[in-house]
């Protein structure tokens, strides 16, 4: 179980961090404290679930959280939705669908919008998941919609990714972009009483075939659980085969914090009196382009390339 | 840093008109806005809103049992240790009940004939004046 | 033999008009907008024309009353006959409270009776159960056991009167409570008259209550037609609504096209399970909202009637004339009631009510001025009687059937409703029928459109509600004496479910409980077993919870 006051530490810190309030390492502070960590820090799975928007995610979930909790492990679960891109607002509704694990001091379900166009995951997202991690649940569930680059962002995020889809009504597999195979670990085809389930099941297997890897193909009935054994069986393993994983993921981490903070060093590069003074003389034709972009390199250090 | 508003839908009334109609238009002024979805317990509103960390708890109640269902959800919010969020409520609520309401702690009544613009303004106002400086909250937990 | 006017000649002569007269006035005066729709969002033409009924044969698309299409009425005499059954509905308290209400509104001279039952009742809870608490009593009568029942119907011949239950995802379980109380009072189960309103589909696109997924659901409503089409000739099964997806919010379109493809999938699903349709479809009865927009109510009601009578035939096969003709009760719509200067709800409720006449409606509920306040207080419902009794008796609209058959601008939107209808239709079709559009959300999504699409065009001052966005007087709100909540009814209830369960014999309802889940499993007839249950004082509750692990619990998917 997960206490009141390390859940409520743990929702600002959440909240802290998604709204630039605080950096990520005095927030991850706040909440190894609340939670009592003696100073090793607690390790949690991080499963990822995606898929398009329809394919009954949100219902999986809840059979996800409801096996694991019958396993006697505690669950965090992050749901990320599109904020709209007009007026950045969100309405965010997938944790009705988990509400009857409300009374479960062992669940703790946050919703997230996205804050981006494109949709895909919250920049924060990553954050609140080490915080969750921090606060001593054993699995952290990410949910979000599928869309964009959203998969390449939840390698970042997720030890386990699972990609869930629906027998489509035209073409199936069409429909999952290609270069899935790199990032799915398991594939779950919902909705498996519909039309088309096996045959899209088949589409899939064949796709997995083509990479080295070994995905399993499942189906799934999520309003009555059909299936979800298996699921969390196929979860399992791949979390216990976790190494390879966890090294991609930190490859990919790396690369995300380091390009983060090198977008980060531009833009301020930009916004320096030099970066202006540089900008300023492009604008009155002093220098052309390729002149203000060495200009520019050179006031953030590091080799010079003309283009 | 967007205002994070639960709509709550207390009790066994299923008439969630209102409530929808208010996230969306919340979802329009930009907002976020976490909805519980119906048939909710005092205590798994109080739940949703500490795990969401929300900026303001919005209970739509048509079922005329205001006077019970707020008092609880004050009670539990003081029982969880968190005195920062912004109550408000709207639905069928008796005119000679709002000011025993605000007594009871909650910062705002909105008629179901509230326009869409007073309800927005309402909410920025409240959190603006009750609800937490979240900076000041963390300057303040170093 | 009506002598149709030559459709070219009207067009001539409107563009003539149009030419010399109109716009010549427009630009002195003009209009107050560039175009006005009805609530529903039709567009209204300036002048509705013969032109506009040039595609219209009077026999096959009017017709006469009782006899196909419909469009005119169901019976051939309509209220020379007999005016439609005056039906307010009552419920608070526990049933001694209630009672006492039905006597006093039929005293009055109401002429069929309607239960509202409490929210724990609505949705499957006992009055003791925690989710109960709070809500004993309070939007309705608390009913637990066929205990209450009685007592609920007390001094009431059930063979004279007919009794409407507003009830839905535990309708089953009333319906074998009130057939408990006719037998055990001696009552003819051939003469008892009523409905239930177990129209499950609506809860889940805008009602809302329920306790079992679709599926499940369907096979009780399933049952409970099939079980009271063979042994209660006067009884409605179902009444399928539409009141309820109107007040969430939808057009008078979607109103009528969700409410009529629900009732097609009730005929489907029985159909499906051998019975012939001949046998039930005479007793599906249906209930609509009166809303405010006068002229388009009063063409949805013959536009529904005439759907329905050729759905009948065409995609069911009915061959009997009953089995085509729609049957419907009318509320008027308690969402154009105001909390502000509430007796101007009085006007609003009496004009609704016309157009539900005009409509040809069987059964009328009319509100009470503080229907946005409150439970209907006994002087609200009092004036709301009179006014259907005015209607009736100083009008003289009851004297010819169907009077705004003919008028153009009535039969062009009743033509444009049906189209409307028909489209959904199609689409509901091609999504694979009802029970999937359920699944997928798809009666929900247009419904949430469709009810931010109102509140947009209300927030732009499109339309003006008197009192509160025009003409508004902030100085004074009259108060009106409401209902007052008996707050001690609760523990009134508790206390006769308690002495329910301390008379009955615990070992017989635990066997009948058993019984009736060995038959949820198997495909047999639900009705038998939840009678002997009901009868052994099983409580609603009990039954609710036993069905649970067989046929699961619904979570929806909200849509915005």
């Amino acid at each position: 179980m997960i206490g009141h006051r390390v859940q409520r530490d743990l929702a600002r810190a959440i909240s802290a961090v998604e709204n630039g309030i605080l950096p990520f390492a005095v927030a991850l502070e706040r909440v190894r404290a609340a939670a009592g960590s003696n100073g090793t820090p607690h390790h949690a799975d991080v499963i990822g679930v995606t898929g398009p928007p329809g394919a009954g995610k949100s219902t999986l979930v809840d059979r996800l959280i409801e096996g694991l909790r019958a396993q006697g492990q505690t669950v965090a679960v992050i749901a990320v939705d599109p904020s709209s891109p007009f007026t950045r607002g969100a309405v965010l509704g997938d944790r009705v669908r988990m509400q009857r694990h409300s009374g479960d001091a062992g669940v703790y379900i946050r919703s997230m919008a996205s804050r981006q166009a494109g949709g895909g995951l919250a920049p924060a997202t990553r954050d609140a998941v080490r915080l969750a991690e921090a606060a001593g649940f054993d699995v952290v569930l990410v949910e979000t919609v599928g869309v964009g680059q959203v998969e390449l962002e939840i390698v970042a995020v997720a030890d386990v990714i699972v990609v869930v889809t629906v027998p489509a009504l035209g073409d199936s597999v069409q429909t999952i972009k290609a270069g899935l195979t790199e990032i799915a670990d398991i594939f779950v085809v919902n909705m498996a009483d519909r039309p088309g389930a096996n045959a899209t099941a088949v589409d899939l297997r064949h796709m997995v075939r083509e990479s080295a890897r070994d995905i399993p193909v499942l189906q799934t009935i999520a309003p009555d659980a059909t299936g979800v054994p298996e699921l969390l069986a196929a979860i399992d393993v791949k979390r216990r085969a976790g190494e390879s994983n966890a090294v991609r993921a930190v490859r990919f981490e790396i690369v995300q914090r380091v390009r983060d903070r090198a977008v980060a060093g531009a833009l301020a590069a930009l916004d320096s009196p030099d970066g202006a003074a540089v900008l300023a003389r492009l604008r009155e034709h002093d220098i052309n382009r390729s002149d203000a972009i060495d200009a520019l390199l050179a006031i953030l250090g590091g080799p010079v390339h003309a283009h | 840093m967007p205002i994070k508003v639960l709509v709550a839908k207390p009790g066994l009334d299923g008439h969630d008109r209102g409530a929808k109609i208010v996230a969306r238009a919340l979802r329009d002024a930009g907002m976020e806005v976490v909805y519980t979805g119906l048939h909710q317990t005092p205590e798994m509103i109080v739940n949703a809103a500490v795990q969401e960390d929300v900026d303001v708890i919005g209970v739509s109640i048509l079922s005329g049992a205001h006077m019970t269902i707020f008092p609880r959800i004050m009670d539990l919010l003081r029982e969880r240790e968190v005195d920062d969020i912004v109550v408000v409520g709207g639905g069928v609520i008796q005119e000679e009940d709002v000011p025993k309401l605000h007594d009871a702690g909650v910062r705002a009544v909105f008629t179901a004939e509230a326009s869409t613009q007073e309800l927005i303004d309402g909410i920025e106002r409240v959190v603006a004046e009750f609800g937490r400086d979240r900076a000041r909250r963390e300057a303040a937990a170093r | 033999m009506q002598t149709p006017v030559k459709p070219i000649t009207v067009d001539e002569h409107r563009e003539e008009w149009e030419q010399l007269t109109l716009l010549p006035f427009i630009e002195r005066r003009p209009e107050s907008r560039e175009v006005f729709r009805t609530l529903g969002g039709v567009p209204l033409e300036r002048v509705y024309t013969p032109a506009n009924l040039a595609e219209h044969d009077y026999l096959r698309d009017t017709g006469f009353p009782g006899a196909f299409p419909y469009t005119r009425g169901p019976y051939p005499t309509m209220y020379r006959a007999q005016p439609w059954t005056m039906r307010q509905i009552a419920g608070y308290g526990t049933a001694d409270d209630t009672n006492a209400r039905f006597r006093y509104l039929i005293a009055q001279g109401q002429t069929g009776i309607s239960v509202d039952f409490d929210m724990p009742t609505l949705m499957g809870y006992d009055s003791d159960d925690a989710r109960s608490e709070g809500e004993v009593g309070r939007e309705g009568v608390a009913i637990d056991s066929v205990d209450d029942m009685h007592d609920l119907f007390a001094g009431i011949d059930l063979e004279q009167i007919s009794v409407s239950m507003t009830i839905n995802p535990s309708a089953w379980i009333l319906f074998a409570m009130y057939l408990v109380v006719a037998d055990e009072r001696g009552f003819d189960r051939k003469k008892l008259s009523g409905t239930i309103q177990n129209d499950i589909i609506k809860e889940y696109v805008s009602q809302k209550e329920w306790v079992y997924p679709p599926r499940p659901a369907m096979r009780i409503v399933r049952d409970t037609i099939t079980y009271s089409t063979a042994g209660l000739p006067r009884y409605n099964p179902v009444n399928v609504s539409g009141y309820h997806t109107r007040e969430a919010g939808s057009t008078a379109i979607q109103e009528v096209a969700f409410t009529l493809a629900a009732g097609m999938a009730y005929v489907d699903e029985v159909v499906k399970a051998g019975v012939d349709v001949d046998d039930f479809a005479p007793r599906l009865s249906f209930f609509f909202v009166s809303q405010i927009d006068f002229l388009e109510e009063v063409a949805k009601f013959r536009a529904a009637r005439r759907i329905w009578a050729r759905v009948m035939k065409e995609r069911f096969g009915a061959r009997k004339p009953e089995s085509m003709r729609l049957r419907f009760h009318t509320q008027t719509a308690g969402v154009s009631c105001t909390a502000r200067e509430p007796l101007n709800n009085i006007a609003r409720t009496a004009i609704e009510g016309l157009a539900a006449v005009l409509g040809g409606t069987q059964s009328l509920h009319t509100n009470g001025y503080d229907e946005a306040l409150s439970i209907p207080s006994e002087a609200a419902m009092k004036i709301a009687l009179r006014t259907q009794q005015i209607i009736a008796e100083e009008t003289g609209v009851v004297g010819t059937i169907d009077p705004l058959a003919g008028s153009y601008a009535i039969e062009a939107l009743t033509d444009e409703i049906e189209r409307g209808v028909f489209a959904y239709f199609d689409e509901v079709d091609k999504r694979g029928g009802v029970v999937a559009c359920i699944e997928d959300n798809f009666f929900q999504l247009e419904l949430a459109e469709a009810a931010y699409d109102l509140h947009l065009r209300k927030d732009r001052g499109e339309r003006q509600i008197v009192g509160v966005t025009k003409y508004r007087d902030d100085s004074a709100n009259p108060a009106v004496e409401l209902h007052t909540i008996d707050e001690a009814a609760a523990q009134r209830q508790l206390d006769r479910l308690r002495r329910t369960h301390e008379t009955r014999d615990d070992a017989a309802v635990a066997a009948a409980l058993a019984e009736l889940v060995r038959v949820a499993k198997t495909d047999e007839n639900l009705m038998p077993p939840t009678i002997a249950a009901v009868k052994a004082r099983a409580t609603e509750g009990e039954i609710i919870n036993a069905l649970r692990p067989i046929f699961g619990s619904y979570v929806e998917k909200p849509v915005f």
